[in-house]
Formats: C-alpha cells, sequence, structure tokens
C-alpha cells in the first residue's frame, strides 16, 4: 500500500524533500527550532553551520532514524515523521547515506560492506550482487579491494567505500554528512569530485551537510545556513558569497569575530545541565 | 557563620534530592529500556531472514570460548563446597552426607548462577563493548539507513546464543561441580566411590535440576538482553563504551542475584 501512495504522491510535488516547522530537542537542549527548508528534485543543497549546530541531526530526520517532536519531514510529498518501521524502510531504500566516520561494518568484508542491503535482502543471486559491488567500487575510484576489511583501509578509502555503499541501491537522494571533514585537501577535493559526479551521472538529489566552504562552494547548487535551529539564509553559492547578512558573512570568511559567538552555546548548556 | 552553614547544609541536602530523583528516573528508564529491547527481541525474532550462521558463530563464542572459564570455576566451587560441608558434617559423624550437599548446592543455585556471572562478567561485556562501538561510530545508524533493523540484525543471534548456551553451560557446571566435590570426598575425605555415587542419586531429585535449569535459561535471557541494551544505548566515544560495558556487567550480576532469589522463593513456596 504504501508504494501507491508515494507513486501518486511524486506526481504532485516537486520537491524531493522538505522540511516544515521542524523541531528537535534532546532532553533540555533545543537543536532544530523552526526548522523549514525544500530541497528540489535533482539539485544539491548544502547545509552549512558551525559543528554541533544540528546539521547531522536533520539528516538522520531525513532518514526517520531520529522522529522530530514537532513539524512535518516531507519526502516526495509523503509525510515520514508518522510511519511505521516497515513503511520507513521503503523510504530508506530509496536514500542513500554516507556517514561522517563512514560507518563501514568492520565485521565485514569491504564487498560486503558495500552490497549490504542486496545481500540482506537477498533478492538478487549472489553473482550478480558482487557484479554490482564491483561496478560501485569503480565508481568511486577503488576497483578490486571488495575482499580487504574496513581496517586496512585510509580514511579518504573508507569514505570512498562508504559512498559506494550509499550508492550500491542506486537512490534517488543521497546525504552526506561533512563528507570532506578530516581529508587532507586532495582528497577533499576528489571527494567533491565525486558529489558532482554523481549529480550528473545518477541525476539524483543530494544533501550535503559541510562547515568546509570549498567544498559548499563546489558541489552546492544551493547553500542553505543553519543557525540558532533555524535557516537563516538560503541561495546560490555566488548569492551566499556576496551576502550582506553579517551572521553569514562572518561563518564564510570564518572570522572569530562577530555576531556569532559561543555565549548562547554556553547558555543552552548551563540550562541543560540544572 | 551559623546561618551561612545552615543555608550551605540546605543547599547540599536539595542537590541531594534532585540528585537522587534524577537517578531514579534514570532507574525506572533503563528497566523501562531493558523490558521494551525484551520485547523487541521475541518480535524479531520471528522477523525473516533469520541470521542462523551468525546465531552460531555467537554460540560458538558464548558457548564454546566459555567453557574454560566455567569448567574452572565449577570444579573449585565443587571441590570447596566439599571441602567446607565436610568440616561440619564431620562433627556428626555424618562425612557420607558430603554428596548431598555438594549436589543439591550445585545444581540449584551455584552451578546457574556461577555460570551466569561468568559469562555476565566474559560475554555480557563484550557484547555491550561491541555493540556500544558500533553505536559511537554510527554502525547502528548506517544499519537503520540500510533499511537493516538492528534488533534483528544484532541483538536476536546474541539473545538466542546466549539463551542456548547459558543452558548447555549450566548442564556442564552441574557436572563438572559434582565431579569436583567426588574428587574430593575420594581423595581427601576417604569416602568411597560408591558412597559418594549412593547418596548423590538418593538425594538428587529431576526437580533439582529442572529448577536449576529454569534459572539459567532466564540467566541467559538477562546477560544478553542487558548487555544489548545498553549496548545501544552508549554515547560518546570510548569512554562512553566504557562506562556502559560496566553499567551492563554491574546491572546483569545484580538482576542474576535478584532472580535467583526471586526463583529459589517460588520454587520454595510452590513446592
Amino acid at each position: 500500500m504504501p508504494n501507491h501512495s508515494l507513486v501518486e504522491a511524486k506526481a504532485t510535488t516537486s520537491y524531493a524533500i522538505e522540511a516544515v516547522n521542524l523541531s528537535k530537542y534532546f532532553g533540555d537542549l533545543v537543536v532544530l527550532d523552526g526548522f523549514n527548508v525544500q530541497i528540489k528534485r535533482g539539485e544539491t543543497m548544502v547545509i552549512i553551520g558551525r559543528s554541533g549546530v544540528g546539521k547531522s541531526v536533520f539528516l538522520k530526520l531525513i532518514m526517520g532514524i531520529l522522529k522530530p517532536n514537532s513539524g512535518d519531514m516531507i519526502m516526495d510529498g509523503v509525510k515520514i515523521n508518522t510511519l511505521q518501521d516497515d513503511e520507513l524502510n521503503m523510504i530508506r531504500r530509496k536514500v542513500g547515506m554516507l556517514f561522517q566516520g563512514a560507518a563501514l561494518f568492520d565485521s565485514l568484508t569491504v564487498g560486503e560492506n558495500v552490497g549490504f542491503s542486496l545481500l540482506e535482502s537477498k533478492s538478487v543471486p549472489y553473482g550478480e550482487i558482487m557484479q554490482k559491488v564491483r561496478e560501485k567500487l569503480k565508481v568511486v575510484g577503488l576497483a578490486g579491494i571488495e575482499n580487504l576489511d574496513p581496517s586496512e583501509l585510509s580514511g579518504g578509502m573508507r569514505k570512498r567505500v562508504g559512498l559506494a555503499r550509499a550508492i550500491c541501491n542506486d537512490p534517488e537522494i543521497i546525504l552526506y554528512d561533512e563528507p570532506t571533514t578530516g581529508l587532507d585537501p586532495i582528497m577533499a577535493d576528489a571527494i567533491n569530485e565525486l558529489i558532482v559526479k554523481m549529480k550528473q551521472k545518477l541525476n539524483v538529489t543530494a544533501v550535503v551537510v559541510t562547515h568546509d566552504m570549498t567544498s559548499a562552494y563546489k558541489v552546492g547548487d544551493r547553500i542553505a545556513m543553519l543557525y540558532d535551529g533555524k535557516i537563516i539564509a538560503v541561495g546560490t553559492p555566488d548569492e551566499i558569497k556576496s551576502t550582506k547578512d553579517p551572521i553569514v558573512r562572518q561563518f564564510i570568511t570564518g572570522s572569530a569575530l562577530g555576531p556569532i559567538t559561543d555565549k548562547s552555546r554556553y547558555l543552552i548548556n548551563s540550562e541543560a545541565s540544572h | 557563620m551559623l546561618q551561612f552553614s545552615m543555608r550551605k547544609k540546605v543547599f547540599f541536602f536539595f542537590n541531594w534530592l534532585i540528585d537522587l530523583g534524577a537517578k531514579s528516573l534514570d532507574l525506572l528508564k533503563n528497566i523501562g529500556g531493558i523490558f521494551i529491547l525484551f520485547m523487541q527481541v521475541i518480535r524479531a525474532t520471528f522477523a525473516r531472514p533469520f541470521r542462523v550462521r551468525e546465531m552460531i558463530h555467537q554460540m560458538n563464542l558464548v558457548g564454546v570460548k566459555s567453557f574454560p572459564l566455567v569448567f574452572l570455576t565449577a570444579i573449585f566451587t565443587g571441590m570447596v563446597l566439599a571441602l567446607q560441608s565436610a568440616y561440619q558434617l564431620k562433627k556428626f559423624s555424618a562425612l557420607q552426607f558430603t554428596a548431598d550437599l555438594v549436589s543439591l548446592s550445585i545444581t540449584r543455585e551455584l552451578g546457574p548462577v556461577l555460570t551466569a556471572m561468568v559469562v555476565a562478567g566474559r560475554v555480557g561485556a563484550g557484547m555491550t563493548a561491541e555493540l556500544g562501538t558500533m553505536k559511537v561510530t554510527e554502525q547502528i545508524d548506517a544499519l537503520r539507513s540500510l533499511a537493516t533493523d538492528p534488533v534483528r540484525y544484532l541483538a536476536v543471534p546474541r539473545v538466542m546464543a546466549c539463551f542456548f548456551m547459558m543452558f548447555i553451560l549450566t548442564v556442564y557446571a552441574d557436572f563438572i561441580g559434582i565431579a569436583g566435590g567426588y574428587v574430593v570426598s575420594i581423595f581427601k575425605l576417604g569416602l568411597s566411590s560408591d558412597q559418594y555415587l549412593n547418596r548423590l542419586f538418593i538425594a538428587l531429585y529431576p526437580k533439582d535440576v529442572f529448577t536449576g535449569l529454569i534459572k539459567a535459561f532466564s540467566f541467559g535471557l538477562v546477560v544478553s538482553i542487558v548487555g544489548c541494551y545498553y549496548g545501544f544505548q552508549a554515547k560518546g566515544g570510548a569512554e562512553g563504551v566504557g562506562r556502559a560495558t560496566t553499567l551492563s556487567v554491574v546491572t546483569s550480576l545484580i538482576t542474576i542475584i535478584a532472580l535467583d532469589c526471586f526463583f529459589t522463593a517460588l520454587f520454595f513456596f510452590a513446592g
């Protein structure tokens, strides 16, 4: 049944992902509060913001791993925050996520990691899965490593294997959680190239969460800045670059002086501890 | 000055009260969480696909690899029991009843309880550490994002393995403990082999063994579910995993002893 409603909904909306007035708290700590964003089908939306402002939380809300306290998370016109796990799993099969630390399963080989969801669902014969795994590893430039263990890989390789795993199901949406964090500049650029390539080759919708501005300008069709639980600015990379908003300016130029201070965070934390 | 110290006392009292409240809430949250996980595991056990190979792998880890430890624990416990009971029984010239005391204590109490404690320390801690590390490195979230239920994928094989292997380990522990008592009785207390074995078969009823094995099943569930629960709850990096592991073992040990008391009382009053 859920399949039907998904297909119908697709025709009526042009947004792949819509967040309407999302709020998310952890105890007394307010992470998202009145968060609104619309992501068009086929576009790459970059969400920038300081560490700990809730960028990754937003990705987990899209995946349905976390549930919002209020507001709606809408994908292809379907409200996903009220779905049960079985229905959510149908949605999740259309979404691939690259985690910050790649989150490869260390008890499995690289090949088993990449083909994980196919191996689990057992809908495709083993040979075909392995064929697909090799193909996806080639896409990320790591052909022939399917028999290695994740512990034998470098940070950049792990991220690329994580990306191969995320695209193994041919998803319509790919979520990137800080794809370039912790990588050397050359590897970071290689990852950026991959993100652009995914978009061109597979025509996917992408959400990239980052605080690396080089990466944001390079991969983003639009950039949104998350501050204080809300999206305070959305625009193309050029619009963001030329913005007059002092908060956005301070962030993109990377200045310690300006309206963004650590004060608000301390306040939240000290309230939370009481 | 006096006023100041009064104020300080009141302040400390309220802080203590707040702390007590927070700890009680935490305790209730964990008890609730463990029960919810238990229900989820039962439901997920019947979900397809069931990971048979992973369960066998876990059975090896939980059961086969724990055997040496259970062997040592049980044999020494049997020996100590024989020596301690002989010390008392000698006063009444009732040395031949050593077999009664050893076999009943082992099958009804010490076999299941000590096995469960050894497994809690060895296996429960390992489960929490493994799942906790998976949690803090986002591997559990990754499972969810790949449309896989972590309870079915990770918890079910571990709980099943622990449930069955605790039973088998307890059967071993019963045999080995009684054998330990036998060795001491024959070589140290001067009983004959016939005396010991005769008393053993007279004293030991099937009920004694069965009640012990019912305990073993429930302890298997406790160790694995508590181990998985604290693993899934871990947060905050290596330190968080360490804390979760400690909590897991402490919770398991206390629950085992409390449950043992409950079962013993139940069997006692139910006849």
